[in-house]
């Protein structure tokens, strides 16, 4: 085990698979320049600078895959990727379908997303939810830095093309990590904390407001189990609906809008496989629908915090069953 | 420089043009019949397909776009397995998926077509990207339209293929047409040419219903790829003699204009070129003519009699 940062979790993965395997290359705004030590360790010909063109990026990294390298592109923040958005999701994520299965996407889109910078809704927005709609995409977003560096490792070897979302907020929490070739498997959810009368499901930072609000709860005797979803597409939904099984509520948290979020697939996987062993409405607590302001107070605001999560257990709680 | 052409070869480029030319006839009729969906044909374009494809070595790649019969079979591919792919069968080429707008063969060297207007232009660099990584000697052609030339990916492509050297053969055919749109309605000028070329890579414009001239650029950009490393840009100037997409009535098109596009029709200069030289007699093209027509039959055949997709291949080949 070492402590390391989910920064550095990141680093340490770029590198090790990029040494382990020479297809992997990496490119985008400013990658050959803030990654320096990538730079010197591969070249200039794996680790390249590119144009402020989201566009041609993403499209050349899809072309790339197509023909055999393993690209990772720095789409710096989630916002962008909207300007990548047709060869992400019409190239990468269609043309293996399109093409009968005559070629394949092996690249991993990296942006960052999430409050904590204070600079608004053009740099901060939770985009998890288009991707995870678009057909032929796998889409990650992890919360500690043990997870960072496996699943991060684990996409840059998925021969799909995988979204990787970085929470910003996350980039200097540190956490331990497991020495050597340390894999998470894409689309395994994990319990942080085992709890019987509530699950609380959520992904990326607001996974730490739920176990900060299961801890609040534990006080009060009400035990919450708190599952980090991980992997958005595919979808754990065996570890789901265990524990939704298990303690019969359910509160899903995210910080991205709620219409058609994350939040209501979960919601209507539950309703659909888990009806009779509900003992509860399940219950979204979400960002709202709206642009993220800038004002950090604001920001804050926007994102679901753990005394809201542990108001809505509360409230849960309180709620008769349901037949 | 190259030797000409041979007469053979030109031979066997008009009789490339024809088969291209019948195959989207032949599939217009369908259409009409209510037989098949609806397609984008390239005719009139014959010759900017089949110049440049037969300047492509083995080696070499190509994308395309959603008028890619003529470069599919231009590159040789087997005229009943593309039909049955149009017609959306289990024997097409991408198992009946892509229908008519995104037929690529691997197996041929066409990588990666693409039906949004300009998705080529941006996976083009990537596909050069890794032959460059991956020691592969092969350039990448890149069929894209005036309309594509229009689109902001178009400057993003040329720019980093310029950049970071790729061996890309851009190749813009400009038919006249964005659908239904006349370039001169969105395009201040009437070439792409200036565009490319303020990206500082060597741009030609081309007579692209001249096959000879379409194949001599074409040889010439090839071999600067290959030697010099870095892009290359080809406007062919053609017309698309049917309409956007069929059926089509052309009711937006100016008749005078197309008469004037028709009398150059690009299969027609070849021949008579051809017979006036002594190279081909009237009696041997119609024997050309004939020996197309026999394959179209067998290859429409094939293909009608080919089994659907099963449903089960609804959700087949979406994950590696
Ligand atoms: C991004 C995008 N916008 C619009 C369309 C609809 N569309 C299909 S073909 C076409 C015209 C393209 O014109 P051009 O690039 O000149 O190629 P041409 O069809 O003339 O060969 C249009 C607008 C599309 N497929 N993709």
């Amino acid at each position: 085990m070492h402590t390391m940062t989910v920064n550095q979790a990141i680093a340490s993965a770029l590198a090790e698979e990029m040494r382990r395997d020479e297809r992997v290359l990496m490119f985008g705004e400013g990658v050959a320049t803030k990654r320096a030590d990538l730079m010197q360790e591969f070249g200039a010909e794996r680790v390249r600078n590119t144009p402020l063109a989201e566009a041609i990026i993403a499209g050349t990294a899809a072309g790339a895959a197509a023909m055999g390298l393993r690209p990772v592109v720095d789409l710096l923040f989630a916002p962008f990727m909207t300007l990548a958005m047709d060869a992400l999701v019409n190239s990468a994520g269609k043309l293996r379908y399109l093409s009968g299965g005559q070629f394949s996407f092996p690249m991993v889109a990296l942006a960052h997303t999430g409050a904590g910078w204070g600079v608004g809704a053009q740099h901060n927005h939770n985009l998890e939810a288009l991707f995870v709609h678009a057909p032929g995409l796998k889409v990650v977003m992890p919360s500690t830095a043990d997870d960072f560096k496996g699943l991060l490792k684990s996409a840059i070897r998925d021969d799909n093309p995988v979204i990787f979302f970085i929470d910003l907020a996350l980039g200097e929490a540190a956490g331990p990590v497991p020495a050597g070739d340390h894999l998470v498997p894409i689309g395994q959810s994990v319990v942080r904390r085992a709890g019987c009368d509530v699950t609380l499901v959520s992904y990326a930072k607001t996974v730490g407001h739920c176990l900060r609000a299961a801890e609040s709860l534990a006080q009060r005797g009400i035990s919450a189990e708190v599952l980090d979803l991980r992997s958005l597409k595919p979808l754990d939904e065996a570890g789901l609906l265990a524990s939704v099984r298990k303690t019969g509520r359910l509160v899903v948290v995210h910080e991205a809008s709620r219409t058609c979020g994350v939040g209501a697939e979960i919601a209507a996987l539950v309703v659909e496989r888990a009806f009779p062993l509900l003992k509860a409405p399940v219950v979204r607590l979400t960002g709202p629908d709206a642009p993220a302001p800038s004002s950090r107070p604001l920001e804050q605001a926007f994102v679901p915090q753990a005394p809201a999560i542990e108001q809505a257990v509360l409230a849960l709680l309180r709620e008769p069953a349901l037949s | 420089m190259h030797r000409p052409l041979s007469d053979t070869e030109q031979v066997s480029m008009l009789e490339a043009m024809q088969l291209i030319r019948r195959h989207e006839e032949r599939l217009a009729e369908l259409q009409a019949a209510g037989r098949a969906a609806g397609t984008c044909t390239a005719v009139g374009q014959e010759a900017a397909a089949v110049g440049v494809v037969h300047a492509l070595g083995a080696d070499d790649l190509i994308l395309t776009n959603h008028r890619s019969a003529g470069h599919l079979l231009a590159r040789g591919a087997d005229p009943g397995r593309l039909i049955a792919e149009i017609l959306g069968r289990s024997t097409g080429y991408c198992k009946g998926k892509s229908g008519s707008l995104h037929v690529s063969a691997r197996e041929l060297g066409i990588v990666l077509t693409s039906t949004i207007v300009g998705g080529e232009l941006s996976l083009a660099p990537g596909v050069a990207l890794a032959q460059r990584m991956q020691g592969r000697p092969g350039v990448v052609a890149c069929f894209f339209g005036d309309g594509a030339a229009c689109e902001g990916i178009f400057h993003e492509a040329l720019n980093l293929a310029v950049v970071w050297k790729l061996p890309v053969l851009f190749v813009c055919e400009n038919n006249q047409w964005q659908a239904y749109v006349h370039r001169k309605e969105t395009m201040p000028q009437d070439h792409v040419r200036p565009w490319a070329a303020a990206h500082g890579l060597p741009a030609v414009v081309v007579d692209g219903n001249d096959v000879e001239a379409v194949h001599a650029a074409a040889r010439h950009a090839v071999d600067t790829i290959r030697v010099q490393g870095g892009p290359c840009f080809i406007e062919a100037v053609t017309y698309r003699l049917r309409g956007h997409f069929e059926p089509d009535d052309q009711g937006y098109v100016d008749a005078d204009e197309l008469t004037a596009w028709k009398s150059r029709d690009p299969i027609q200069l070849l021949a008579r070129r051809l017979i006036d030289r002594g190279v081909l007699s009237e009696g041997e093209w119609a024997h050309v003519r004939q020996r197309v027509e026999a394959t179209l039959d067998a290859a429409f055949a094939f293909a009608e009699a080919s089994p659907f997709p099963s449903a089960d291949e609804l959700i087949t080949d979406v994950y590696a």
